[in-house]
Order: C-alpha cells, then sequence, then structure tokens
C-alpha cells in the first residue's frame, strides 16, 4: 500500500488513485502497520523470547495467551474485511471525530471501531500475561535487575498496553455507541464534544508509540553488547530510562494536538514534557555507544542493523524535539515533516530493531541462520532506500507540501523529490523481498546444519538446545549474575547450573476454547456493523449467535475442569539425551 | 484411620503466635468495618440533613469515598500485608498515570483556556 502511494505521489496530478481510494488506503495503512504488522511482530518475539531469557517453563497463563492470539486474529480479520463492504475506512488512522461520524464516514470506520476494539482486547490479555510472567515466573536468582533488557523493556511495554489500551477501548466504545446506537457523545448540535475524541485517541496513542519502540529499544540493547563482545554499558541507567521513557509517554498527548487552540499554558507545559522525553532517550543512545566504544565489533547482519538504528533513530529524535515546540509547530503541522519524523522512528526504529531481531534470533527459532550475504545486501539497500524515502520529505514538509494529499501541482519545487521519495521506497519494497527470498533461500540450503548458539550469546536463550524443547529447560537454570550464560562461559564451565533435580514438567493441555471465544467476538462484532448493511437477516440474530459462542465458550472452559498433562522425568531424560547427541553429531 | 477424619482436633495446628496473631487481625478488621459504617453514615447525614451546604457536602464526601476506598483496599483486601508489593506498585501506578491525565482533561476541554 505505502508502495502504492509513491505510485501515485511520484508525478505530480497524478491520477491512479481517486481522492476516496487514498483515504482509504492512509487510513488502512497506518491502522495496519501499527496495530496489526509492528504490533504481532514485536509479540511474537516477546512471547518467544521472555519465557526463554527469564528461565522459565512458558508464560504464565498459556491459555489466555492463546485466547489474545485469536481476538487479535480476528480483530485484524473484521478490520481488513472492509475492503469487501463497501471500502475501507476513511477517516484517517486517528479518525477524528466530525470525520469519523456517522454523517461523513461510511461502513468502513464500523469495520475499524469494532477491529480495533476485539484487537485491542487481544493485545491487553497478551500484557497482563507477560507482566505476570516476568513477575512470578523468573529463575530461581534472575532477580528484577538481572533481567535482559529486552525483557524489561517488554515489561514496561507491558504496563503501557494496560494502561493505554483502556482509554483506547473506552473511546472506541463511546464512538461505537455514536454511530451505531445514537449516541451523541461526540455530536456538538446535540451537546457532544469532538476535542474529548483527539484527547482520548492520544491519551492511547502516544503510549502506543512508546509500546511498539521499547520492545525495539531491548533488542537493540541485546544485540549491540552480543556483537560488542561488552556487557551493556549502563544497565541499570537503561533500565530507569525505560520506566522514565514509559511515565513520560503518558503526560504528553497534547502535543499531538498543538495547532487545537487549547491556550499557551498548556502547550507550554506540554512542550517542555516532551522535551524532557529526551533526556532518558539521550541516556539510552549514549550507553549503547558507550556500548560499542572499545569493544570487538563484528558486523554481522543483526550488528549492521542495530548500530546503523543508533544514528538514524537520532535523526528522528532530533526532529521529535524540533516538533515538541509549540510555536514552530504551527509552521510544521500537517506537512510532510510530520510524515519524515514518525517514520524516522517506526522505519528507522522499530523496523530496523525488527531485522536485526530476526537475524539474531532467528537461529534460536529455527534451528538455522540466515544467509549473511543476502542478509547484509537486503540491509544496504533497505537502509539507502529508506534514507533516500524519507530525508528527503524533511525539506518537502519544510517548504510545504502538505501530507494526506494524493495530488499536488507541478512547477512548485516539489517534483524532483517526490520522485526521489518514491525511488527510495521501491528500494525498501525490494529489501523485503530479498529478505523473504532468505528466509526461503537459507530453509532450503542450512537445515542440516543446525546452530545452538552462533553469536556466543550471553543470556539466558542460548543455554537451551536447539531447536528448543517444549518444556524449555529441562531444569530451571540458577542465574548467578547479569549476563547468566555469559557469566558461565567465562568464570564456569560454559554451561548453566540447574537449580532443580530433574522432575516431571507439568504441562498444559492444548484447548480449542480460544478459538470459539474469539470467532464468538468476531461474529458479535459483524452482527454489530450489520446494523447499517442492508443484510438479508435480522443482525440481531447474528449478534445473539456471536454471544453465546463467546459466553457459552467461556462457560464451559470454566466448568470443565482441565489439570493437564505431565512429561515425565523418564521422557524428559530421554529428550535431553537425543537432544545432546544430536549437538554432537553436528 | 479414616474413620475419625470428622472427628474435631483437640487442640488447633496453629501456634500460640499464629492465634495471637489472628486475633489482633481480627480485632482490626472489626474496627475498620465499624469505621467504615460510621463513614457511610456520615455521608448519609451530610446529604440527607440539608444541614450543609451543597457544594461543601459533594467535596465532603468525595473526601470520605477517597478514605473508604483505601480502608476497602489496605484493610479489607489485605494490600497492607506483605508479598503484596507487585499488586501495589502496580495500583499506585495507576494513580500516579490516571489522576494527573483525568485532572488536565477536566481542565483542557472547560470553556476557559490555559
Amino acid at each position: 500500500m505505502a508502495i502504492i502511494f509513491r505510485i501515485q505521489l511520484m508525478y505530480p496530478e497524478s491520477t491512479i488513485l481517486s481522492g476516496q481510494t487514498y483515504n482509504e488506503f492512509i487510513t488502512m495503512h497506518g491502522t495496519i502497520m501499527l496495530f496489526l504488522a509492528a504490533t504481532p511482530l514485536l509479540f511474537a518475539f516477546m512471547n518467544y523470547m521472555i519465557p526463554l531469557q527469564i528461565g522459565a517453563r512458558d508464560v504464565a497463563f498459556p491459555f489466555l495467551n492463546a485466547l489474545g492470539f485469536w481476538f487479535f486474529f480476528f480483530g485484524g480479520l473484521l478490520l481488513s474485511l472492509s475492503w469487501f463492504f463497501g471500502g475501507g475506512p476513511d477517516a484517517g488512522w486517528t479518525a477524528y471525530v466530525p470525520l469519523s461520524s456517522r454523517d461523513y464516514a461510511g461502513i468502513g470506520l464500523d469495520f475499524y471501531v469494532l477491529g480495533l476494539q476485539i484487537s485491542g482486547l487481544g493485545t491487553l490479555i497478551s500484557g497482563i500475561n507477560f507482566i505476570v510472567t516476568m513477575i512470578t515466573m523468573r529463575a530461581p536468582g534472575m532477580t528484577m535487575l538481572r533481567m535482559p533488557l529486552f525483557c524489561w523493556t517488554s515489561f514496561v511495554t507491558s504496563m503501557l498496553i494496560v494502561f493505554a489500551f483502556t482509554p483506547l477501548a473506552a473511546g472506541l466504545a463511546l464512538l461505537m455507541l455514536d454511530r451505531m446506537f445514537g449516541g451523541q457523545f461526540f455530536i456538538p448540535s446535540e451537546g457532544g464534544n469532538v476535542v474529548i475524541w483527539p484527547h482520548i485517541f492520544w491519551i492511547f496513542g502516544h503510549p502506543e508509540v512508546y509500546i511498539l519502540v521499547l520492545p525495539a529499544f531491548g533488542m537493540i540493547s541485546e544485540i549491540i553488547p552480543v556483537f560488542s563482545k561488552k556487557r551493556l554499558f549502563g544497565y541499570t541507567a537503561m533500565v530507569f530510562a525505560t520506566i522514565i521513557i514509559g511515565f513520560l509517554g503518558f503526560m504528553v498527548w497534547v502535543h499531538h494536538m498543538f495547532t487545537l487552540n487549547l491556550g499557551p499554558i498548556t502547550n507550554s507545559i506540554f512542550a517542555l514534557a516532551t522535551m524532557i522525553i529526551g533526556i532518558p532517550t539521550g541516556i539510552k543512545i549514549f550507553n549503547w555507544l558507550f556500548t560499542m566504544w572499545g569493544g570487538k565489533l563484528w558486523f554481522t547482519t543483526a550488528m549492521l542493523c542495530a548500530s546503523s538504528f543508533v544514528p538514524t533513530f537520532v535523526l528522528g529524535g532530533v526532529t521529535g524535539v524540533m516538533l515538541a515546540m509549540a510555536p514552530v509547530t504551527h509552521l510544521y503541522h500537517d506537512t510532510y515533516f510530520v510524515v519524515a519524523h514518525f517514520h524516522y522512528i517506526i522505519l528507522g526504529g522499530i523496523v530496523l530493531g525488527l531485522l536485526g531481531a530476526t537475524f539474531y534470533w532467528y537461529p534460536k527459532m529455527f534451528g538455522h541462520c540466515l544467509n549473511e550475504t543476502l542478509g547484509k545486501i537486503m540491509f544496504w539497500i533497505f537502509y539507502v532506500g529508506f534514507h533516500l524515502t524519507f530525508f528527503v520529505q524533511h525539506i518537502l514538509g519544510l517548504i510545504g507540501m502538505p501530507r494526506r494529499v494524493n495530488v499536488y501541482l507541478a512547477d512548485q519545487g516539489w517534483d524532483g523529490m517526490n520522485l526521489i521519495s518514491s525511488i527510495g521506497s521501491y528500494m525498501q519494497g525490494v529489501a523485503i523481498i530479498i529478505l523473504l527470498i532468505n528466509v526461503v533461500y537459507s530453509a532450503i540450503k542450512a537445515p542440516d546444519k543446525p546452530v545452538n548458539d552462533p553469536w556466543d550469546g550471553r543470556t539466558l536463550e542460548w543455554a537451551t538446545h536447539t531447536p528448543v524443547p517444549e518444556y524449555n529447560f529441562a531444569q530451571t537454570p540458577q542465574v548467578r549474575s547479569l549476563d547468566p550464560l555469559f557469566y558461565e562461559k567465562v568464570h564456569g564451565d560454559g554451561t548453566m547450573k540447574p537449580a532443580e533435580p530433574i522432575g516431571d514438567v507439568h504441562m498444559p493441555n492444548g484447548s480449542f476454547y480460544p478459538f470459539l471465544i474469539a470467532l464468538g467476538s468476531f461474529i458479535v462484532g459483524f452482527g454489530l456493523i450489520m446494523l447499517h448493511m442492508d443484510a438479508w437477516i435480522n443482525p440481531y440474530i447474528v449478534v445473539g449467535i456471536g454471544a453465546v459462542l463467546m459466553f457459552g465458550s467461556m462457560a464451559m472452559h470454566s466448568w470443565k475442569e482441565d489439570h493437564g498433562y505431565y512429561i515425565t522425568k523418564e521422557n524428559i531424560e530421554a529428550m535431553e539425551q537425543e537432544a545432546l547427541a544430536d549437538e554432537r553429531n553436528r | 484411620m479414616a474413620d475419625n477424619l470428622s472427628e474435631p482436633f483437640e487442640k488447633s495446628a496453629m501456634t500460640q503466635e499464629d492465634q495471637r496473631k489472628n486475633r489482633e487481625e481480627q480485632r482490626i478488621q472489626y474496627i475498620a468495618f465499624a469505621f467504615m459504617i460510621v463513614l457511610t453514615l456520615l455521608a448519609f447525614i451530610a446529604v440527607g440533613a440539608d444541614l450543609l451546604p451543597a457544594a461543601f457536602a459533594v467535596s465532603f464526601i468525595i473526601v470520605l469515598a477517597v478514605i473508604q476506598m483505601f480502608l476497602q483496599l489496605y484493610y479489607f483486601m489485605h494490600l497492607r500485608e506483605k508479598d503484596h508489593g507487585w499488586a501495589n506498585t502496580f495500583m499506585v501506578t495507576g494513580l500516579f498515570l490516571v489522576i494527573p491525565t483525568i485532572v488536565a482533561l477536566m481542565l483542557l476541554i472547560g470553556v476557559v483556556k490555559y
């Protein structure tokens, strides 16, 4: 979709997309990228890595984990279905109210409201699950301040989810009442107030940005020490900087609304609060630099992504501070400068973090490394393409090109830079295709020689076998330090000491209920949307079926006792022997 | 052996220390309960007696409500005991985040622009 915009904007007065389609595309681009692409990718890593990194057998609530996933899946499905029922939502990913009210926005926005409501529920459930996992299931000796930084950032992220997705759910519920049941929360002619929506949205929306970027920070903080052969510089400072960023993330939402005329004192307070965030972020940047300083650097693809993340993120941060200055924002507002700023954060921050983490953790997850040559080609094409796309957008914004437009006139000095920007976006597309080719290529080429610990890892996830057994650790490891595996490599014999004798491991049974519960919520959502369709069936019947399915499955799950099963000690010993023999044969 | 399972024990399995703590706990619960009933009565009187001006009565019962909430959480729901550190942390964090947000929101959506 992003590439289609850039095709559209490559030449002035282009007519490939109509204004309406363009609006639907930008809305879906923003919504999908933030809620349905970045979030699940980060959550996948969190779900896989957190139990391994803290030495746990699984997350605290496996049932909730599945439930969260299926809610998320069906929410995304509901949102995407909008294309087949009268067009996607078209009010921007922020869905500001006069635009998103029944008078202006079509049925697509109903899909937006209910799809996000359901997928948000899934995210919330996963967030709670992660918090409980990290509080209750750490291995012996793994104190809070010995947790790997990826766990810490995920922890703060999960807290942000708990505190930020609840206002979003409330806001979406209000919008749903307005659109479907004749509420008047956001209709000024009937005593409502449209300004409340942007407030609620950004009380959620700004923490959401940190929800996405903090795990990326964590990934970078895992990759850089491993490939610098040094422990992370200023670990404690990193942890507290993360917490402070999380806290301040809630105190700055008005900086998205400086041009809403909220008054000078308000704007000054929020401008200052925004600039203060630069301090903990700066601490992090310097800590990454000092980690690399004097280290024995090893530039694999993962390290290339992680180290180039630092300057790119600084660029995004600097424009962020520029945007934080309330008076000047009146000039930047709604120009491409803003677009350039947040793409530097999202692509230069989150996507580079994700790419790095993919290359770093791929051998752990799939048993073989990704091809490094293809990886480096991908990285350079992506990196150059990314800067080509978005750097010129700063200048485009400063010379006045507004965002969210589908056409512009020729000879305003915008033509050349738009062309460059479009070419850059194709390069990014090519890079992602190379990554996909790499996945297939490596899968065909490499599985004969699985690797256990290819990067000389420092944290616990590299201490188990590859592929990871379903019980993660046969014996819970005893943690003696930060970077526990590295500590054992230096001071011990290179393996983790067990904290318990081998015994039976309790495992949860698989369950079909999470799927049914989420399917029920999906049917309820679809039934509510059908209220405004010419449906051949009474929508309330559909809502009823969905509700029965959802609450029925919940009740079934509550009443049917399921104690899980045990993997016996003998089985575990056999599996361990097999894994060890496997490793010796490599 | 299984025959006498339903018979009462002659002596409690708890130590003297445990029993003393239990009695203490019980006493505290009673006092907290009585205190909360008094607070509720005060709130009813404040509104029902028509003696106080409305503005004062409203702020007065809100203060009472806050005290009630803390009593409930810390005494009845055992939040003050040890091993409740994380629950405490999260609740305090939630208040810490939500109160400034709501206060700011109330100020910001008013007619007066600050």
